[in-house]
């Protein structure tokens, strides 16, 4: 069924969809809407789940770590300075290996105060062990749900899902709403491996060694470092599941896309611009102009980013001439986190086969600054005629 | 009348393994070992990073025989609303959920979610092991450390700031119970703990912990200084049902004798207060005895 609505209830219809037992969440713009509806649903009984109103986004995260552990299909949502005050939290979800579902909605963090769009602060956890699923419109939000518990409860890792606050999150769109039945023969009820309970006891997250040690029984328990180790190695494997889950997912709804990235006009293109989220789509427009104009350009919007798929974007940027990163976010001191992973990919996949292309670093948007789709396409049409800068360029900045 | 609970009567079924990681004497296992006993086999535990951590040992060996979840330092009680709400969407009215904090980890970076867990009123346990300090990171001053009391980063002068009442703050949520114990007096922990299992919403118990390498002193002299607390009228037991006061065991016992033994020995006892002076006791003494003549009062 088609309906038209906005990023936040598609969210949160995804959640109510894959049948979340326990949702805990703390009020912060642009995610306020997202957990307004689930409350909702709960409250009135069209939703059988626990809403917990908690007192902060800390105990938002606390809350849905302990009622995973517990054996509940978990979710909760935050934005901005909500994720970073998870940061504990967020570190413990994935060293518990814990399925839960997070969406992030893209948000500027502080200090100065803004409450408008860029991506820092979701890429700010990036190197904290949980997968990292970006959405550039609203169908792709809530199916990325539902993909996203799937796929956390198969390899027990938790999950991010990011979209832009705003411009995906507060705006209207068509989309299909996927039918209950199918999204419960997609995803089972959520069966974990150990839940808390009284009759199998056991001690979770206790202290762990540098070094493995010889249980009870005398066989050879994990130290922190093998239990780290094999969280690293999930999740590189992880990639295959996603892409198991693709196939799934597009033999029960038959809808299909490429699970890691999601190319346009890139086949016979020398230049390929590549980002996240809601800007993929809106360069696409920029990129119908330059094609007019006969400049060989496509954009591959990059929806997997941690784990990293880094073989499929090597293979798919090999032999072209540039690439263009354009990103909401950087590691402060050096350039865009994404520009540094791709530079990373292509130089282990093509280094030495003469195939490897130059890549430029482009910021945007940062704070909610309006990005000029006019802007946009001047900026590629520049980098596809040779390198603008060595630093990350910033698109519209006014000094 | 409630059964009141004597070592005879007390339930033999242990859920805290023999030869724990605590350290010698220490108050927090006798009244862990109790409290497990009144919580009973249908419990799951909570706890954060404290002395209880190294207490229930190291992966893949725990001392405690009960399902433990182990949670941020500031998450406590927003771990325990977790559990209970998989707990409720399982139809599971009967499993007991029990957080065990230290003091640090209640009084100052638990508190906030302690705060929120007892306002939204879910229906747990919680238990603050109050041994003045945090004495898992080698004894530095919390916010129910007593005034006067040496510590890692208080080395010289002492703590200069009064302890933080805690079970008055969590008396403010209106809970339907608030108690205050001592390991020195598991059986009143025990009782306690029985006492309030069918009330509803959260359960505040507030537990002084005679610590040896934190307060300075012979381990063997724990209970004697955790009774001495009680004794001189200087920490006391008591619980709060549904808004009501009362003194327990020996405090309670206090009220009819009117005799506090002078807190000048409780203090003398242990090695942290050494730079108390006796004009800074005496002016101790006296808001004790005004404490007490209020206690007297209340109960004529």
């Amino acid at each position: 069924m088609h309906i038209i609505e906005n990023g936040n209830t598609a969210a949160a219809l995804g959640v109510k969809l894959c049948r979340a037992k326990v949702i805990a969440a703390y009020p912060i713009t642009p995610q306020t809407p997202l957990t307004e509806r689930l409350s909702e649903y709960v409250e009135s009984g069209e939703m059988k789940a626990e809403y917990i109103p908690v007192e902060s986004e800390h105990s938002a995260l606390a809350v849905c770590i302990a009622a995973s552990s517990a054996g509940a299909r978990v979710f909760t949502a935050t934005s901005a300075n909500g994720l970073l005050y998870m940061h504990e939290q967020v570190q413990w979800a994935s060293g518990a290996r814990l399925p839960i579902v997070m969406c992030v909605v893209n948000r500027a963090v502080g200090a100065p105060w803004n409450v408008w769009n860029d991506q820092q602060d979701s890429i700010s956890q990036r190197d904290t062990g949980w997968i990292q699923l970006y959405c550039a419109d609203h169908q792709q939000i809530i199916d990325t749900v539902i993909k996203a518990y799937w796929l956390a409860e198969k390899v027990s890792i938790p999950i991010m899902v990011c979209y832009d606050g705003y411009i995906l999150s507060h705006t209207y769109m068509p989309f299909d709403l996927p039918d209950q039945k199918k999204v419960d023969e997609f995803l089972p009820p959520f069966k974990p491996d150990y839940a808390l309970n009284p009759d199998e006891p056991a001690n979770l997250n206790t202290v762990t060694l540098p070094d493995v040690r010889l249980d009870v029984q005398g066989e050879l328990a994990h130290g922190y470092m093998e239990i780290r180790y094999l969280l690293q190695e999930d999740l590189r494997t992880t990639l295959k599941d996603a892409a198991e889950a693709e196939t799934r997912f597009a033999r029960i709804f038959g809808r299909s896309e490429d699970p890691y990235l999601e190319p346009y006009r890139c086949d016979d293109a020398d230049y390929v611009a590549v980002g996240m989220g809601s800007i993929t789509y809106q360069m696409r427009v920029c990129i119908d102009v330059l094609r007019k104009e006969g400049i060989k350009i496509g954009i591959m919007g990059v929806r997997f980013y941690r784990p990293f798929p880094d073989e499929a974007i090597a293979n798919a940027l090999k032999r072209k001439k540039g690439i263009i990163v354009v990103e909401k976010a950087l590691s402060y001191g050096y350039e865009g986190t994404l520009a540094s992973d791709l530079k990373s990919a292509l130089y282990e996949y093509l280094a030495g086969t003469g195939t490897l292309p130059s890549v430029q670093n482009f910021i945007a948007g940062i704070g909610g600054r309006e990005i000029h789709t006019n802007d946009l396409t001047q900026i590629l049409r520049a980098a596809s005629q040779g390198r603008v800068s060595k630093e990350p360029t910033w698109i519209g900045l006014k000094l | 009348m409630q059964v009141k609970t004597n070592i005879l009567s007390l339930p033999t079924q242990e859920f805290v393994h023999p030869g724990t990681r605590a350290c010698t004497g220490c108050g927090l296992s006798i009244a862990y070992r109790v409290g497990l006993k009144a919580l009973g086999k249908d419990t799951i535990l909570i706890v954060p990073p404290s002395c209880l951590t190294v207490l229930q040992g190291l992966f893949p060996v725990a001392s405690t025989k009960l399902p433990c979840l182990n949670v941020t330092f500031a998450s406590t009680a927003a771990a325990a609303t977790g559990v209970l709400a998989t707990l409720k969407t399982q139809g599971n009215d009967h499993t007991i959920v029990a957080a065990w904090g230290g003091d640090g980890g209640t009084s100052d970076i638990g508190l906030q979610a302690l705060s929120g867990a007892a306002e939204r009123g879910d229906n747990f346990i919680y238990f603050c092991y109050d041994n003045e300090g945090y004495m898992n990171t080698g004894v530095q001053r919390s916010g129910t450390t007593p005034i006067g009391a040496i510590t890692a980063n208080t080395p010289f002068k002492g703590k200069q700031q009064q302890k933080k009442d805690v079970p008055a703050i969590m008396a403010a949520h209106k809970l339907s119970y608030v108690a205050a114990c001592s390991a020195a007096y598991p059986l009143d922990l025990y009782d306690k703990i029985k006492n309030c299992m069918n009330l509803p919403g959260t359960k505040y118990f507030h537990i002084h912990i005679p610590c040896p390498p934190g307060w300075g002193y012979d381990p063997r002299y724990g209970i004697k200084i955790g009774r001495l607390a009680v004794e001189t009228g200087y920490y006391d037991l008591y619980e709060i049902i549904n808004g009501e006061f009362r003194l327990t065991a020996a405090s309670e016992k206090l009220l009819e004798k009117r005799k506090l033994v002078p807190v000048r020995e409780y203090f003398r006892s242990q090695s942290r207060f050494k730079i108390l002076s006796d004009f800074q006791i005496d002016e101790i003494q006296k808001q004790i005895d005004a404490k007490w003549e209020g206690y007297y009062k209340k109960g004529e």
